[in-house]
């Protein structure tokens, strides 16, 4: 049984199917297993078995993490706040909806950074997630505790939500495949905004065939998401080995300075993989890419601070304060939101403020025209953009809390893609110091089923295991 | 690095209580990462037009068919201080 | 120089005016609109600002909203869009109002003498409920939130400060009202808060153009409130700057019941809405098809409607607007016109007067689609009178009549035997009244010409009113004549 948890979603399905194991069985073991857990991926686990679900439906009954950002109607929905503790939504998002639907039942709802905001997952709450590869570590994040628990074999999947980073980052920390779809191709109705023109859902699994999968039952127009669409093309199972005639462009931006040794190395190694399947490989400038950050960092917040404003004691969540209106307003939001959640309230407001939002909003939102034009010349003389996901391995738990700009810097290499509102994949790609890192393949909008088979022949030729790291 | 009074502002807009250590904690790392984002002041911008949207949607609008509301007590069930009729909260201006 | 004291000065008017449309469901989600259901029984996820939820544009408030901006004669922004103005207060779920800011829907437009600066969609606060019975918490004065308001869709509209006086903007704002309500967005109802007006009002030294501090006036909820609230700030401003002072810039409640205007507590900071492009929602970009259809949904205005009445029908000014800004009155007239036209009779002036002058005051309601009074009866009773056939006193005799049993004037005024007396039969009974009255003839024949008024007098008392009192007149002179 231990096994079976081992192998990846589609394998799991195929044992479903093959009558080796029942959906309940599955379920029950993945539960235990989840209800077990001490990397502290988990914030609630499923008590009861769902309905049945049959072994030919689409995903066959394969258990799903959901990253507690996703609302599920009366289950515990925090998205890592105490400000939300014991919040039970009264409807679901339409993502764990349409994948419940397509037969993959929620086993739990994992651990995040607060508001999906942080790089490590130890802006969480509910405490710290431990990296499977090594428990000191950090899983990233802010995805930690769906990418934690994959990685460790407690689900077969997850689903993980990136803004600027937060599905390809922790993907990258935990040796998993993470994919950060086009802007607008999956609904985002039912998960906790933190900066909604960024947001957008993804699975994170053990393979590329997995992510192909289960993004296929993802996307698709929701008439409760105004700013979502239906994808131009059918989800394909990828099953190219091959890269002839594809072009890889490296941006010099994203793939020096600030960059770890280790890291770059890895980068090399795997850039020689797609020239040896047939692929090339060019220097493609993404010139405004380095302002990407700053840009992140003003339009994140400014969106987040207003998001976040609804978290006012009044119909839900936590209450505080002395009796008088404005007490109950500051003290609920002092005592429910953690450090890095009013730090970034603080920096988001400061920018929309009068006087301010012309030198920092207005300007970022410029920088964010720039950063598209980049992507788009870019394109014209490549297939893919790709750099590292995270420029650096999974860092010890603790090592980056007082430095909130050196946090930041981990999504240096991820923000870009998220500006542009292009679809973004990160595949291991190799170890440094015995950790995963990350490989990032960036394509244009919609571009996904190119994307996932350029991933899945790299994937071939790569080999990283699919199973839970060595013990 | 930005003044006390311009933390306790946004503070106040915010509706974030600081305490003093805080205020002083929050005035070195908003300064830090400010200056970080001032470097973006260094581009040149003119004409270029802001982008709010990545998505080129227009017109997404719904009809005007009436869905079901929730009853009264799944909406105020998870009101920190519900009343009979509605959501309790203190007087403004109390 | 004259001193400030004996300046003339002229008010400087504007006002922004909130109309709740009438859609079926809510401006963002599929809540139905309230209309005094129990509180909290018209919500949902959406319109309570719960995690995760967003927004989705309701179709037909846009479309209403475009069809106030062309009855404006504004102009229809290509692409406009939604922002976001962030403030905290408990009737505001998400802490930020959906609203429009830089690119309004619609601009640029006029209504009568008043230029419209903007048309904009955005949604409306919940009711925030002041300590009533359920609002006791713990013995402490506490509020409770309904939400059954929260995200009605509003439009509102700023005029540009072009009125001049407190009468001049509650005509101006019944000509808005009577367009919108003919356009049939909303139930523009004052007292039930469907229609909100706000003022602000500057005072300059007469003929200069720049413009003076305003203050904004908030709460006048009726015609009077407006009136008489617009007149107090006038008033208040005039005596501070004759006193030498200035006005300082504020927002100012208007009392109803002591008339007086208090400065609404000032808030801890002062307002910074932080505004910025709402992320959840994309660009409202009219097309042609749903300009088109907009454009064809709007019925003939009122201003217009009243223009064609003086034009066309020749109605006094004053009638043509009354037809016209209480169009189920101008329905009503219209109806019976053409009725009376298809009979070949009734003068449009005595109809019109007649619907104005004695139908609407013997209705309970004033509606006189609702009554029993047909159109076309009515207009076979104005053409009964024009034919001499009946006097107009009697012809209001059968009028109460019909209000009160409906029923046809033809057979009413047989019934009642209230038939014009006919010519042979008038010339006996003035014959009689001449005789009967010899003094008031002597005294008509010495130049009092006034002693005629008795001797009509006992005319139509004799004939219970059913002469007509012109006829009388003309024939006494022609027998005293002879």
């Amino acid at each position: 049984m231990s096994e079976l948890l081992d192998l990846t979603a589609a394998q799991t399905a195929a044992s479903l199917r093959a009558g080796e194991v029942s959906t309940d069985e599955l379920f029950d073991h993945s539960r235990a297993r989840a209800a077990n857990d001490d990397l502290g991926a988990f914030l609630w686990v499923a008590e009861d078995a769902p309905p049945p679900v049959s072994a030919q439906a689409p995903l066959a009954g394969v258990p799903l993490a959901v990253k507690d950002i996703f609302c599920a109607e009366g289950v515990p929905s925090t998205s890592g706040s105490r400000i939300l503790e014991g919040y039970r939504p009264a409807y679901t998002a339409t993502v764990v909806e349409r994948l419940a639907a397509a037969g993959a039942p929620m086993v739990g709802k994992t651990n995040m950074d607060e508001f999906a905001m942080g790089s490590s997952n130890e802006n969480s709450a509910y405490g710290p997630v431990r990296n499977p590869w090594d428990r000191e570590r950090v899983p990233g994040g802010s995805s930690g505790g769906s990418a934690a628990a994959v990685a460790a074999g407690i689900a077969p999947w997850a689903i993980g939500t990136d803004t600027g980073g937060s599905i390809r980052q922790p993907a990258s920390l935990c040796g998993l495949v993470g994919l950060k779809p086009t802007y607008g191709s999956v609904s985002r109705y039912g998960m906790i905004a933190f900066a909604s023109s960024l947001d957008q859902a993804g699975p994170i699994t053990r393979d590329v065939t997995d992510a192909a999968l289960l993004f296929r039952h993802m996307v698709g127009r929701d008439p409760c998401d105004s700013t979502s669409l239906d994808h131009p093309e059918e989800i394909e199972l990828p099953q190219a080995d091959r890269l002839d005639g594809l072009r890889f462009g490296v941006p010099p931006e994203l793939s020096g300075e600030g960059i770890e040794p280790g890291v770059l190395t890895v980068l090399k190694d795997v850039l020689g993989r797609v020239e040896h399947l047939g692929g090339t490989v060019n220097e493609t400038r993404l010139p405004h890419s380095p302002h990407g950050l700053s840009a992140y960092y003003v339009l994140a917040p400014a969106e987040a601070s207003a998001n976040l404003a609804r978290y006012d004691g009044v119909r839900y969540g936590l209450r505080a304060g002395n009796g008088d209106l404005l007490s109950m307003y500051e003290h609920t939001r002092a005592e429910g939101f953690g450090d890095e959640v009013k730090r970034r309230i603080m920096l988001g407001t400061y920018a929309l403020s009068s006087g301010y939002y012309d030198a920092y909003y207005g300007r970022a939102q410029r920088v964010r025209t720039k950063i598209v034009a980049d992507f788009a010349s870019a394109f014209e003389s490549c297939d893919f953009v790709i750099t590292p996901t995270s420029p650096s391995v999974a860092f010890r738990i603790g090592e980056r809390t007082g430095d909130p700009l050196a946090m930041y810097l981990s999504d240096y290499c991820a923000v870009p893609a998220s500006l542009a509102g292009l679809p973004a994949i990160s595949i291991p790609g190799g170890l440094s110091e015995g950790l995963p890192v990350g490989i990032q393949l960036v394509g244009p909008a919609f571009s996904e089923n190119r994307l996932l088979q350029a991933a899945h022949a790299l994937e071939g030729a790569i080999a990283f295991p699919t199973g839970p790291p060595p013990t | 690095m930005i003044e006390r009074e311009q933390v306790l502002h946004v503070a106040r807009l915010a509706r974030l209580l600081l305490s003093d250590e805080e205020v002083e904690r929050m005035r070195e790392e908003l300064s830090g990462i400010l200056d970080h984002i001032e470097k973006i002041g260094e581009l040149d911008l003119d004409g270029v037009d802001p982008t709010s949207h990545v998505i080129a949607l227009e017109n997404v609008l719904r009809p005007d068919e009436p869905r079901p509301s929730l009853a009264r007590e799944a909406a105020l069930s998870m009101a920190p201080q519900p009343g009979d009729t509605g959501f309790g909260v203190p007087s403004p201006g109390s | 120089m004259s001193s400030v004291a004996d300046r003339a000065y002229e008010p400087v008017i504007g006002l922004e005016i909130h109309v709740q449309l009438s859609t079926r469901t809510k401006m963002f989600c599929g809540c139905a609109l309230s209309f005094g259901e129990e509180p909290n029984t018209r919500t949902c996820p959406v319109c309570l600002g719960h995690p995760g939820t967003l927004p989705v544009v309701n179709a037909e408030a846009v479309h209403y909203g475009l069809m106030i901006g062309l009855a404006l004669d504004c102009e229809l922004a290509p692409r406009s869009i939604f922002h976001r103005k962030n403030y905290f207060y408990p009737d505001l779920p998400k802490g930020y109002q959906v609203s429009q800011y830089d690119i309004p829907l619609a601009a640029g437009g006029r209504l009568g003498d008043v230029r419209i600066h903007r048309v904009h969609l955005e949604e409306d606060a919940a009711k925030l409920v002041h300590s009533g019975a359920s609002g006791r918490i713990h013995g402490a004065e506490g509020s409770v939130v309904d939400f059954n308001r929260g995200g009605t869709p509003l439009v509102e509209i700023v005029s540009e400060p072009d009125i001049r006086s407190a009468s001049e903007a509650a005509e101006w704002l019944r000509l808005l009202r009577a367009t919108l309500r003919r356009i049939g967005v909303s139930d523009v109802n004052m007292e039930e808060g469907s229609l909100r007006c706000d003022a602000n009002v500057s005072i300059r030294p007469a003929g200069e153009a720049t413009l003076g501090t305003k203050a904004e006036l908030k709460n006048m909820n009726s015609f009077r409130f407006i009136e008489r609230g617009i007149e107090a700030e006038i008033a208040r401003q005039e005596a501070i700057v004759r006193a030498g002072e200035s006005v300082v810039q504020e927002t100012l409640h208007f009392d109803p019941a002591s008339g007086a205007l208090t400065p609404l507590r000032s808030k801890e900071e002062a307002h910074d809405y932080r505004y910025f492009p709402e992320p959840d929602l994309v660009p409202v970009a009219p097309t042609e098809a749903m300009v088109g259809r907009a454009r064809e949904a709007l019925p003939e205005l009122p201003a217009a409607r009243a223009a064609r009445f003086e034009r066309e029908l020749g109605l006094s000014s004053d009638t043509a607007r009354l037809l016209s800004f209480r169009g189920e009155l101008g329905d009503y007239y219209e109806e019976a016109l053409g009725a009376a036209r298809a009979d070949g009779g009734a003068d449009p002036t005595a109809l019109a007067s007649w619907v104005t002058v004695e139908l609407v005051p013997r209705l309970p309601d004033g509606d006189p689609s609702a009554s029993r009074v047909r159109p076309d009866a009515l207009a076979r009773l104005v053409s009964m009178v024009g034919a001499k056939r009946v006097s107009g006193s009697a012809a209001k005799e059968v009028l109460t009549a019909m209000a009160e049993d409906g029923g046809d004037p033809e057979a009413i005024v047989a019934e009642r035997g209230l038939a014009m007396t006919d010519s042979a039969d008038l010339g006996a009974v003035v014959d009689q009244a001449l005789a009967a009255n010899a003094a008031a003839v002597a005294q008509y024949r010495a130049g009092k010409e006034k002693a005629l008024g008795a001797i009509v007098g006992a005319v139509m008392r004799e004939t219970k009113g059913r002469a007509d009192g012109g006829a009388v007149r003309e024939l006494i002179l022609e027998r005293l004549s002879q």
